[in-house]
């Protein structure tokens, strides 16, 4: 039980360019490492959704990723304005994102539902003005 | 179909990874906004876009996608050219509407899936 691989990223929140990067990474990882496309796809998407809503709402953080044999853990903490309504903010098409970056194809309200959608448990740990802490589980069937 | 089916569909101008435009193309979707194709996709192989931004490219990159269409006379940056070429993914531009380009790849049988 011993063995849990661990990943750290920081998301840069100055560069939605870069936007991403850390969520690539850890695909290349979990194909490297063998696990269904399926869960890799679940665990890349899910990250991905997080990453961005880091770099548009809270400048960034930092990104962990914890694979175990039979689940992957991923940990996306951030110093953000924090999540008033955690309950709206999942709504489906509730956004707070500025119209810049629905123009980028992002900002729709779709990121936490979408992150919700694609793994097994979702926890959100908010406090306005400090931070949110979100970690999300995705099952290895 | 093929991605060079789909080319030749659209009068699709080929960017990059000409190498694998013999991959056959199961489905497709058409989306401006990257968390629709995150939220819907399911096995598509092609992304029909009038989006241009990097993100584009590692939203295929996320679900796997081989073949990004710019639809409407987009053209990608250099920079997402290069993205695509390391992860193998081709890139079409064509001139043809969003619209129009959707409906003549469905006309030929490539359907959206599920």
């Amino acid at each position: 039980m011993s063995d849990v691989l661990r990943f750290h990223y920081d998301i840069d929140g100055e560069n939605f360019t870069s936007a991403g990067e850390a969520s690539v990474q850890v695909k290349k990882k979990l194909r490297q490492l063998g696990f269904p496309p399926d869960v890799i796809r679940r665990v890349s998407i899910a990250m991905y959704e997080g990453e961005i809503n880091m770099v548009i709402h809270a400048r960034g953080g930092d990104a962990d990723v914890l694979v175990h044999p039979d689940r992957i853990e991923i940990i996306l903490e951030d110093q953000g304005p924090g999540i008033a309504d955690v309950e709206l903010a999942m709504q489906e098409g509730y956004s707070t994102a500025p119209d810049s970056v629905r123009s980028l194809g992002f900002g729709a309200g779709m990121g936490l539902p979408n992150m919700k959608r694609y793994t097994e448990e979702m926890t959100i740990e908010s406090t306005v003005g400090v931070g949110t802490k979100i970690t999300m589980v995705v099952n290895v069937q | 179909m093929t991605i060079r089916d789909v080319a030749e569909l659209l009068e699709a101008e080929v960017l990059c990874c000409e190498d694998a435009l013999d991959t056959v193309v199961a489905n497709a979707c058409g989306s401006d906004m990257m968390s629709d194709v995150l939220a819907f996709v399911k096995d598509q192989t092609a992304l029909l876009t009038g989006l241009v931004n990097p993100q584009v490219v590692r939203t295929a990159m996320m679900v796997d996608m081989r073949c990004i269409v710019f639809v409407r006379g987009k053209n990608p940056t250099p920079e997402m050219i290069e993205l695509a070429e390391e992860n193998h993914i081709v890139l079409l531009s064509t001139k043809v509407r969003m619209y129009e380009a959707c409906g003549r790849l469905y006309v030929n049988h490539l359907s959206g899936g599920e």
